[in-house]
């Protein structure tokens, strides 16, 4: 059993990982499973093959945030993109409960099924805001994407559902009709949370949604997230090298190092008394 | 010349085994409709983006009892046109005409005869841009798998884009329509007047682009709809107030053109096989 702080944590998890593996390139006899790795490596030095993630597992329930935190290249984005079917898996489960009134392994279901998952259960908030919005479409437009995909077919209605979103990340309605591109980073990231919230997905997935804007642009875009957090009850995987961030937004979090989770639990216990020593190091080396 | 081609070509210029592949491919497309249908597209006579598509389709379904119409947006005498009728009638036995109703395969650009097609005839159309996703998107296989997955978002967007700047849907040709519940289709750059002439028709329609290297169809009887808001309809031109000065024609697609003597503006069918036929009838009486 895993014990969260999420006040309205119901018993079964909406999202349940299981040995999750994800490989970049071929791989040879050396690297045919992350096992025959050294633990201190996931790059396998006769191929160069990366193993991404390495049986990874986790547990989100309703409402909760789950922060991921690492260095560069220790697998938290190719966790939440393959998630989210940017990217394709090795090997691994994840379970959805909320799937047409029962279970679901989102990687075991048909292509048409996955569009379904990201259309109605998953929305994705990426690092850069060019690979979640269509620049040469206008702000409105973009969350339009999202209700068409999902059967929205009156320009009335799409239009009063993108102002409410719009307005609910304090973008000016009269922007809507604006492209992106003419917008600050912060507000491009705002436009793409409201996008990623259009048909009211019960899991969010945010990788790096404050890296590269600057302190009163974060803490506002932090705000938010908490804000969208308690009103929508959307359970999240926050993706983060900044602990400040990972502070401020998990319930719980999860240290990742070499593509492996390395520690998980609450995140004041993790960041005040850090078991393991990567995550000690981590937690010491903040400026 | 006639002779020499004889010698020289085989029948209808294709040999027998690009003729084949067509024909295999056009099949195909007709057993899935508004699927389209990647062929091995030849070297013609004619350069790429002149109707090398319509072209080798026509090439590859003619035969000595077939009569042919080719148009060139609605023009039966274009420099294109009658290019490619010479072509055709250089190296096969097939007779032409500028009768709508006599022709059994018509090739067209940019226009779909006035005359509803019968079920003994084949409408090609000579295709620039087969592909309705690729404005929002350059790759093949992301177009293939959007396609797959019936994934049409974007182009609906195009369509809701529109509709915030202008108010109304501007898209004036190749308007993107659904065939048969499933594929959404450019059906070439005709105008929007012309595109529920697809639904439904009696006639067998088909696609060649020859750049693209692609063929798609709607066979007979097949629902043909364009996209559209449930609170923003497809509309056609509307020419209610217009009449062609040279037929009295008051229920085609008319070409606003300008006299050159007096500068005045005038219009006429586009279709002047159809316009003809109207004029000779109006003469008899």
């Amino acid at each position: 059993m895993v014990v969260t702080s999420a006040t309205y944590m119901e018993e079964q998890p909406m999202l349940s990982v299981r040995n999750l593996n994800k490989r970049y390139g071929q791989g040879c006899k050396h690297c045919e499973t992350p096992e025959m790795l050294p633990v201190n490596s996931n790059r396998c030095s006769h191929c160069g093959s990366v193993w991404a993630c390495i049986d990874v597992g986790m547990d989100l329930y309703k409402g909760e945030i789950i922060g991921i935190v690492g260095e560069s290249g220790s697998g938290k984005s190719s966790l939440v993109k393959s998630l989210y079917f940017d990217e394709e898996i090795a090997s691994g489960t994840a379970t959805i409960s909320d799937y047409k009134g029962g279970e679901a392994d989102i990687f075991s279901v048909s292509a048409q099924q996955k569009r379904y998952i990201r259309n109605y259960l998953m929305g994705m908030v990426y690092q850069n805001p060019w690979m979640g919005l269509k620049m040469s479409f206008s702000s409105g437009g973009n969350i339009a994407e999202k209700l068409i995909a999902a059967g929205t077919y009156h320009v009335g209605n799409i239009r009063d559902r993108a102002s409410e979103l719009l307005n609910h990340v304090e973008i000016p309605i009269s922007r809507m009709d604006e492209l992106p591109e003419n917008f600050s980073g912060g507000m491009q990231q705002r436009v793409q949370i409201s996008k990623a919230l259009a048909n009211n997905p019960p899991v969010l997935l945010l990788d790096e949604v404050t890296t590269g804007l600057d302190l009163s642009v974060q803490a506002r875009v932090l705000d938010l997230i908490r804000k969208i957090q308690r009103e929508f009850g959307v359970g999240m995987i926050v993706v983060s090298h900044d602990l400040g961030v990972i502070r401020m937004l998990a319930d719980r979090t999860m240290v990742m190092r070499y593509g492996r989770v390395v520690e998980q639990g609450l995140t004041d216990q993790i960041l005040e008394d850090p078991g393991h020593a990567y995550t000690q190091q981590l937690v010491h080396s903040l400026l | 010349m006639s002779i020499q081609l004889e010698r020289e070509y085989n029948y209808a210029f294709l040999d027998e085994g690009s003729k084949k592949e067509i024909r295999r491919s056009t099949l195909k497309a007709v057993a899935i409709p508004g699927y389209q249908v990647p062929f091995a597209s030849r070297e013609m006579p004619i350069g790429r983006g002149w109707g090398t598509g319509g072209l080798q389709l026509t090439l590859s379904l003619i035969g000595d009892e077939d009569s042919l119409k080719v148009i060139d947006q609605g023009h039966d005498d274009s420099v294109n046109a009658v290019s490619i009728k010479r072509l055709v009638e250089s190296c096969s036995n097939v007779t032409t005409t500028d009768d709508s109703e006599h022709a059994t395969v018509i090739q067209t650009r940019h226009r779909v005869p006035e005359i509803p097609l019968r079920d003994d005839q084949i409408l090609v159309l000579q295709v620039p841009l087969p592909e309705p996703l690729r404005r929002t998107e350059a790759k093949e296989k992301v177009t293939k798998r959007l396609h797959a997955e019936m994934d049409y978002s974007s182009i609906w967007l195009r369509l809701y884009e529109d509709i915030v700047k202008w108010k109304k849907i501007t898209i004036g040709a190749d308007y993107p329509s659904m065939v048969h519940h499933r594929y959404i289709i450019n059906p070439s750059p005709i105008p929007r007047y012309d595109v529920p002439k697809l639904h439904q028709a009696e006639g067998l329609y088909l696609f060649g682009a020859g750049r693209e290297k692609k063929i798609y169809a709607i066979p007979p009887y097949t629902d043909v709809e364009p996209l559209e808001f449930l609170d923003y309809s497809f509309e056609v031109e509307n020419f209610e107030h217009f009449t062609c000065h040279l037929c009295g024609c008051t229920d085609s697609f008319l070409d606003e053109i300008y006299d050159a003597k007096t500068g005045e503006k005038i219009y006429q069918c586009s279709d002047t096989g159809y316009c003809n036929t109207r004029q000779r009838e109006r003469e008899a009486l």
